[in-house]
């Protein structure tokens, strides 16, 4: 079960381009766990390493201080392609917990949301300033959904209404879920009636 | 009256178990759950830490798929494994569907194939289904009328524990491919054209039906590969009405109802069609008579065009990083760059007339020097049927390697991949960057111009093979 998530603050990491997909996140080759500890390592891993496993010096995610952001920002349709949950555990264990794009793909946001790491949509013009300043602290607050910086207004944001209960009081879906058996098991009743 | 519904409406209605509301998403049921073995062992973790059982392993089918090696065992009687956690990814599931009683299409089973190939041909897959996977092609199920999609890992532990999902209603998109496909042309490019169409994301949020005159002319494994591909549109899922053609092949299979039964079935299949006047939330056209032999030239499935097509100037910077990585120019075509690999497989192009429409092509020719050629069977079944007709033996006698099915390079993840900067003509579904293998480039396109650029070397219009039969 994910930790709550309230609110945020971190500067941003800007990775502008667009389509970035599950496979950029973490490569298919790294899919051979049995365990969902432990993938941060393999975190964008042919982005940052050079085949021989070097790091490469130009690639940003190594340049940086992963504490200090926390938050991405990242091009349009993030997340695409494969429906790998290893994606957003991935992203949780390098330290990441949250992205900012125009639109993200909704496996991910689905997979993400169950895992403590917050989706957020914004419009290009917004996306354009928060690329123009990524130096300055970038709050997302869940409660009011709202994401905040500096002097400037907030801007609103959404999030489905029960992923974000989920988020802010920490509920265990799977336990929600079968909560919900007794109507289950009417439902397959009701069903097994029908003629085949 | 009730108002026109979609036929996903139809399917949709059938399977709420509790009706979504603003603040709470609804409790779906789910009809069929697909496993393999890279999504599933966290989730089997998750329910035992629970102390849960698999409430549904009557409606729950398991294949080795992703990590298995498509090289037969050594001398040693070891298989050829590409890492120790590959293997042992491999014994979780099989350890997880034996505690769980799970059908498992093991290494031993003459059933085993990729998940999306082995669903259908075992007649698991039915009309007015719902169907999941931790898997986000499992879209492919959809030609059959179902509504099929793919879930993650969580998600595969919910369905193992309560056979449901939470979810809340997808918008509906109708996308009509009207008109005559010209010879040559297949589901592949038809997939092709309407993701280029569409955008790489422009079907986020939908589920898409196919309709119109070209998508009813292809057989149900070109609908199958239709709808696989619809993922790469950002869509959930793709779903074609039943027709006769469905009721037809889907007679007989193993899980599929025999007798009255099945009359009575195929009966209620047929209902599921949007009704005249169902409102979608989107509706895209496209002229079918207009779609030639596509490929793509970046790295995302919409960067496609008419093989022989100028590439386009790049319009964004991704665009422009793309074809850097691709090595391909803005204002050529992509025809002239020698190809290094060809891939024929997948779940998207793995399937009997898959492999016949190269090996029309590759009849009585060869593979270019130089060019490695991976013929890969999407499942036991498609194997047997093709060594039946003899098409392992033109492959092989062309120079391609046949191999043992599984989803190889389409992955890269059990040892089969494509060589850092090597170019690659694939059957797959996925350009992106490495995704082949690292560093790899991938030329997506269908399976007669996956094996007409094997010959030449570069990639090549299948028509040029078409003609020559003519004349
Ligand atoms: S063949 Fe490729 S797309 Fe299909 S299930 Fe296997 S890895 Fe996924």
């Amino acid at each position: 079960m994910p930790e709550p998530f309230r609110a945020l603050t971190s500067k941003v990491l800007v990775l502008s381009q667009s389509n970035i997909d599950t496979d950029q996140i973490i490569p298919a080759r790294f899919l051979t766990t049995t365990s969902r500890e432990g993938l941060g390592r393999h975190a964008f891993h042919d982005w940052r390493y050079e085949a021989d496993g070097t790091p490469k010096p130009e690639a940003v995610l190594n340049r940086i201080d992963p504490p200090e952001h926390r938050i991405l920002l990242a091009g349009d349709n993030f997340g695409c392609g494969s429906s790998r949950e290893h994606a957003p555990w991935a992203l949780v264990d390098y330290g990441f917990r949250a992205v900012i794009s125009t639109s993200i793909a909704d496996i991910f946001s689905s997979n993400a949301l169950k895992n403590g790491f917050l989706p957020v949509v914004v419009d290009q013009a917004v996306w354009d300033d928060l690329a123009a300043h990524p130096e300055q602290p970038v709050t997302l607050d869940l409660e009011t959904q709202e994401l905040r910086r500096g002097n400037h207004a907030p801007v609103a944001f959404t999030v489905e209404p029960f992923a974000r209960q989920c988020l802010l009081d920490g509920v265990d879906t799977l336990g929600w879920l079968q909560n919900h058996l007794p109507a289950v098991e009417a439902y397959e009743r009701a069903r097994a009636k029908e003629p085949a | 009256m009730s108002p026109p519904r979609t036929l996903f409406d139809k399917v949709w209605d059938r399977h709420v178990v509790v009706p979504e509301t603003a603040d709470t998403p609804g409790v779906l049921y789910i009809d069929l759950h697909l496993v393999h073995e890279v999504t599933s062992p966290q989730a089997f973790t998750e329910i035992e830490a629970r102390g849960l059982k698999v409430r549904r392993p009557d409606r729950t089918f398991a294949t080795l798929d992703h990590s298995t090696p498509t090289l037969p065992a050594g001398l040693n009687g070891l298989k050829p494994y590409v890492t120790p956690e590959a293997e042992a990814q491999v014994h979780a599931l099989e350890a997880n569907c034996a505690l769980h009683g799970v059908s498992l299409a093991g290494w031993d089973s003459a059933d085993r194939g990729v998940v999306h190939v082995m669903g259908p041909e075992l007649g698991l897959t039915q009309p007015g289904m719902t169907v999941v996977c931790g898997d986000s092609h499992t879209a492919t199920h959809g030609a059959f009328g179902t509504l099929a999609f793919g879930i993650g890992t969580s998600e595969v532990a919910h369905v193992l524990a309560t056979q449901c999902l939470i979810q809340r209603r997808s918008k509906a998109m109708r996308v009509t491919v009207d008109g005559v496909l010209s010879p040559g042309v297949s589901g592949k490019d038809v997939a092709l054209a309407v993701i280029a169409e569409l955008g790489f994301g422009g079907g986020t949020g939908f589920v898409i039906e196919y309709a119109g005159e070209a998508v009813r002319s292809l057989d149900m494994e070109g609908r199958m590969t239709l709808c696989n591909m619809s993922i790469e549109a950002g869509a959930r899922a793709g779903m074609i009405a039943p027709d006769e053609k469905t009721v037809a092949w889907l007679k007989g299979r193993r899980h599929v109802p025999r007798g009255e039964a099945f009359e009575r079935a195929a009966a209620d299949w047929l209902t599921l069609a949007s009704d005249p006047g169902a409102v979608f939330d989107a509706e895209v056209v496209i002229d079918g008579a207009t779609i030639r032999p596509m490929a793509t030239f970046g790295t995302t499935p919409d960067a496609g065009a008419p093989i022989g097509a100028p590439v386009p100037q790049p319009a964004s910077d991704s665009e422009r990083k793309a074809l850097a990585y691709m090595g391909f120019e803005a204002g050529r075509a992509t025809t002239d760059q020698p190809v290094d690999v060809v891939f024929i497989g997948s779940c998207t192009n793995g399937r009997l007339p898959d492999l016949r429409a190269a090996a029309d092509v590759l009849r009585g020719r060869k593979v270019k020097p130089g060019v490695r050629m991976l013929v890969v069977p999407g499942s036991e079944a498609v194997r047997r049927d093709a060594e039946a007709e003899g098409l392992h033996t033109v492959f092989t006698q062309a120079g391609a390697e046949w191999r043992i099915p599984g989803c190889s390079m389409c992955i890269a993840m059990n040892g089969d991949f494509v060589g850092p900067g090597q170019l690659a003509v694939s059957t797959s579904n996925r350009n992106f960057e490495g995704r082949q293998g690292k560093g790899a480039r991938t030329i997506l396109a269908s399976p007669a111009t996956a094996a007409a650029s094997a010959v030449m070397g570069v990639l090549t219009d299948p028509r040029l093979f078409l003609e020559k039969v003519d004349a």
